[in-house]
């Protein structure tokens, strides 16, 4: 039945990113690594997961969310939290590490099921707006934020260092808009793909389930899903938060990739927000593939540019022009079939001429 | 005891009363016909009868349960499917996921089991895919399982709203408008399934219908509608021949 199908696909899936790592490790084994690009890799497998994830809330559950970058930040201050409250207690950076996606994920997830209790009763624009305005709020919250740790625990402000009131022994976590400092470099590729591969592999099997299925069945028609006995609220939170969830994993590989986190406009802004949702709907709606390959060209794309110097943002809005209208513009749509034909019939004579 | 009786149900939208008064009593197995000229009220008492809308006044019990003001979901688990008269399908699934979504409440398994696809995973949804098949076969939709449910022409996609309906195990089931742009073909062949789901999912039918050969061919009880009232109810034939009706539907 279709399930080799679906099988197939998402296995072509697995093997672009296991290939992609293979390709990586060729280039760096001869010597073909620039340092550009090596800078870029944990960045790269960060956006796709962000935009695979956010495929989950706006393509599979069909509600436009802008404020990825919220749950993301959210993520990426709690996993670097436990990072650095666990520096004495737990020498071993990989555990810390791991501890850290974990909590980071949480987070994220419990904020998700928090937002979207009031929030998914709304529709449509109402609840893009909505989400926009949390994610703006998440990282206003965090710029003034205070938090510090002395012998005799956590100390709380939200006016500056010195109202901590900390004993000499004590460490500022969380310092305002500066962040947090000094976060250990833990981020490798290898974990950022394994990462990456965790993410397909929960949405993929996530979306061919049962749960997936009422997931979609809410999208399509929300009223008929009712009526078979679909309970609205409960799948729409559960797709939200497990989105949102994906979304504090990328956040946590944010965190560990630099050295200072600071929640500014440009990481966590809604700029982001929406540039995540530009890989989703650049990839194709409810195409998980798609909107990793995306977010992927997209990245890349400014970096490869780079030598352009002024005429860099320039070809990237003219490239994603082009891309949008041959993704959707009826017109192109044929075009690329006419295209899809002749170059098949083109194959099928010579391997013909072959046999 | 009646499988499904309603007492006195009513509802009133601003100041129009959409439905006053009515109520109704269905035995199991019937194939009970509701009719009605446009605007008389029908698809607001299917509203009513599944939670869409809270009645103002009267009660709805099914096979003695109460059954009134409770939301749509818990409805649908106490036994009443629906199917609607815009057709109302998950257009982007395939005709298989439609049926197997009307599947959800009765075939189990969480949603960690699906995404580490535990032996459960595997053993469930083989027997969903079976007991969908079995329904689209009732409904010689079979062929198409892997199509796009919107790309099914639009006789099969009220059959396949049927099918999907059914999946949820109903005690009782309502159509709404189920023939409705359908040809006179199709309709016939609609009465034989409709009468064969009957039969053989032992099932009690309420139906909207416009198509008077439909109506009379496959219904035993008949209650027609007019302005939010019911103008008259019983045996088919006595109703039809009835010189209100008549005057209701063509005018004086």
């Amino acid at each position: 039945m279709n399930k080799n199908k679906v099988r197939m696909q998402n296995g072509i899936t697995y093997a672009i990113v296991v290939g992609c790592w293979i390709l990586v490790q060729i280039m760096d084994k001869t010597g073909h690594m620039t340092s550009l690009l090596r800078g870029i890799l944990v960045p790269l497998c960060m956006y796709s997961i962000l935009a695979i994830s956010l495929n989950l809330t706006v393509g599979i559950l069909g509600e436009l969310s802008l404020g990825h970058a919220g749950f993301m930040c959210v993520g990426a201050f709690s996993g670097a939290f436990l990072t650095k409250c666990l520096e004495n207690l737990l020498p071993n950076l990989q555990l810390r590490f791991f501890l850290a996606i974990l909590i980071g994920a949480a987070v994220a997830g419990i904020c998700g099921i928090l937002i979207g209790i009031p929030v998914l009763r709304l529709k449509g624009d109402y609840l893009a707006i909505v989400t926009l305005a949390f994610g703006e709020i998440i990282k206003n919250l965090i710029n003034v934020m205070y938090i510090g740790l002395d012998k005799s625990g956590f100390h709380f402000s939200i006016k500056d260092t010195m109202s901590l009131g900390m004993d000499e022994t004590g460490v500022v976590i969380i310092k305002g808009a500066q962040g947090i400092t000094g976060t250990p470099k833990a981020s490798t590729f290898l974990i950022a793909v394994v990462l990456l591969l965790i993410t397909l592999f929960i949405v993929l099997n996530l979306i061919h389930s049962r749960t997936g299925r009422a997931i979609m069945s809410i999208r399509d028609n929300r009223i008929a899903a009712e009526s078979i006995g679909i309970n609205i609220t409960k799948y729409k939170l559960m797709a939200f938060s497990i989105s949102a969830a994906l979304a504090g994993v990328a956040g946590v590989l944010y965190a560990h990739n630099l050295s200072t986190l600071a929640a500014t406009p440009k990481n966590f802004g809604y700029n982001m927000s929406i540039m995540i949702l530009v890989f989703v709907v650049l990839g194709g709606l409810g195409n998980i593939r798609g909107s990793m390959i995306a977010a992927v060209v997209l990245t890349l794309l400014p970096e490869l540019l780079r030598g352009l110097n002024d005429y860099r943002m320039l070809i990237y809005a003219v490239v994603l022009i082009v891309m949008m209208l041959f993704n959707s513009s009826p017109r192109a749509i044929e075009l690329r079939s006419v295209l899809l034909e002749r170059f098949r019939r083109k194959k099928e004579p010579a391997a013909k001429e072959a046999a | 005891m009646a499988m499904l009786e309603v007492k006195n149900l009513g509802i009133s939208f601003g100041g129009l009363k959409a439905v006053d008064d009515f109520s109704v009593a269905i035995e199991k197995g019937q194939l009970y016909g509701l009719i009605g000229p446009n605007g008389a009220g029908k698809t607001t008492i299917f509203n009513l009868l599944t939670g869409v809308y809270r009645p103002d006044t009267g009660t709805i019990l099914l096979n003695g349960q109460n059954i009134t003001g409770k939301k749509t979901i818990e409805i649908n688990q106490c036994g009443i499917a629906r199917t609607f008269q815009n057709i109302r399908l998950f257009k982007d699934l395939s005709v298989l996921d439609n049926v197997k979504a009307g599947l959800h409440n009765h075939y189990r398994y969480s949603t960690v089991e699906g995404i580490l696809r535990l032996p459960r995973y595997y053993k469930v949804e083989k027997q969903m895919d079976e007991r969908a098949m079995e329904l689209l076969k009732v409904f010689d939709l079979d062929g198409e399982w892997d199509y796009k449910a919107s790309n099914l022409p639009y006789g099969k996609q009220r059959k396949l709203e049927i099918a999907r309906a059914l999946a949820t195990e109903p005690k009782l089931l309502l159509l709404d408008e189920p023939a409705a742009g359908m040809n006179p073909n199709e309709t016939a062949e609609l009465m034989e399934t409709i009468r064969f789901v009957r039969d053989n999912f032992d099932m009690t039918i309420l139906l909207i219908e416009h198509d008077m050969k439909l109506v009379s061919g496959i219904c035993e009880r008949l209650t027609v509608l007019n302005f939010g009232q019911v103008l008259t109810q019983g045996e088919t034939s006595e109703v039809l021949n009835d010189k209100r009706v008549i005057t209701a539907y063509l005018g004086e």
